[in-house]
């Protein structure tokens, strides 16, 4: 899956988190921000490219703001977000 | 034991996450009015997830997905049905036959999905004025429908008039639900009480609730869960009543008396079946009964 456009999914809300995605030529590059990133920024990144991956998104750079949302908070504003960028 | 059944917003990450834990026996995921038509796809999403994850051990998930004048329901349905939720919620039923539309839609999702047939239940959303008047074809349709929610606000539009308190003007639709319900068989709950900070209002609304003969009573805040759940659940003084009958009638047959009082009043079938239904009620919400 290709990302076509930017796109944004989720809140700043606690326990969301904002995502946005665009278009990249260079693989995924992933950019956390967030209050629990020293504790829970590898999973944090990890439940992102998991998404990506089953979506098929190869080339994507990816930027959360987090606040302190659960890995399935964090996968489905990343889903959504993708599924966003597909809409023309 | 539902007594009380909880509306949360689909979108909301934090209450999701908390949903579990303010003492409601159901609660409502909202894809329909909670949500704004810009993020349907992302509630639908977040719902789903949610469900997957997040484990509801203390109330019973209740998805309400869009209604079949939106484009929403079907891709609601589609995420939705194969996590095998409690029940699906459906708003604006007016009809029989909108019923079973979302009735094979479901039935086809879970044989897609290798799910036992009718899996998921349907509790239908009547907040019309033709839907109250086909509240016995609603309840009804298929076994698939378990229970019906009055929505007042809806409801008082389509009648063009003014919704209040003190409810009035859905006191036809309330008497017309419970009947309808309870010859099909199925439970009934009551229209949210839309004062959150009204304490003495909502005790007096679930009480009256109660008095009709519904099953239990919807909520739009976590504040009034409880005292839905106790205005919904047996008193001591019915428990303690209700023993007595079932013993009165126990020693009755034993000594081989046809017909039998308890203090002046006679005992018959009516009377026996609501003291089971107290004692049934009782033990399921966990409370011991020395018989």
């Amino acid at each position: 899956m290709q990302i076509k456009k930017n796109a944004i999914a989720g809140t700043l809300e606690s326990n969301d988190v904002l995502v946005e995605v665009l278009p990249s030529t260079g693989g995924i590059e992933i950019d956390v921000k967030s209050i629990v990133k020293n504790q829970f920024g590898d999973k944090i990144e990890a439940a992102v490219r998991g998404v990506l991956d089953e979506l098929d998104v190869r080339d994507c750079k990816v930027m959360l703001n987090d606040h302190g949302a659960l890995d399935c908070v964090i996968r489905a504003r990343t889903e959504t977000a993708v599924r966003r960028s597909q809409e023309v | 034991m539902r007594r009380s059944i909880l509306f949360m917003p689909g979108n909301n990450a934090g209450m999701l996450l908390n949903a579990d834990i303010l003492g409601a026996d159901g609660i409502i995921l909202d894809l329909e009015d909670a949500v704004s038509p810009t993020e349907k796809d992302a509630a639908r999403i977040l719902v789903r997830n949610a469900i997957k994850t997040i484990k509801y051990n203390k109330s019973e998930v209740i998805v309400r997905v869009n209604s079949l004048d939106s484009p929403y329901w079907m891709d609601d349905l589609s995420e939705i049905v194969p996590l095998a939720p409690g029940m699906i919620m459906t708003p604006k039923v007016s009809t029989a036959s909108d019923v079973l539309r979302f009735d094979e839609c479901m039935t086809e999702l879970e044989r897609k999905h290798g799910m036992e047939n009718r899996t998921v239940k349907l509790i239908p959303l009547i907040e019309t004025a033709l839907g109250v008047e086909n509240a016995y074809a609603i309840a009804s349709a298929t076994p698939r429908v378990r229970a019906i929610l009055l929505g007042g606000e809806d409801l008082t539009a389509d009648l063009c008039c003014k919704r209040t308190k003190k409810g009035d003007e859905i006191q036809y639709s309330r008497s017309r639900i419970v009947c309808a319900c309870r010859a099909a068989g199925i439970d009934c709950y009551d229209t949210p009480f839309t004062d959150v900070n009204d304490m003495e209002g909502i005790e007096v609304d679930a009480r009256y609730a109660k008095s009709l003969g519904f099953t239990g009573k919807s909520a739009i805040s976590p504040r009034h869960v409880e005292t839905i759940n106790s205005v919904f659940s047996p008193t001591q003084a019915e428990i303690d009543y209700a023993v007595e009958v079932l013993d009165t009638i126990r020693e009755a047959k034993a000594q081989g008396k046809g017909v039998v009082s308890l203090h002046g009043k006679m005992i018959d079938a009516p009377i026996v079946a609501r003291a089971n239904k107290v004692i049934a009620d009782a033990r399921a919400l966990g409370v011991c009964i020395h018989e």
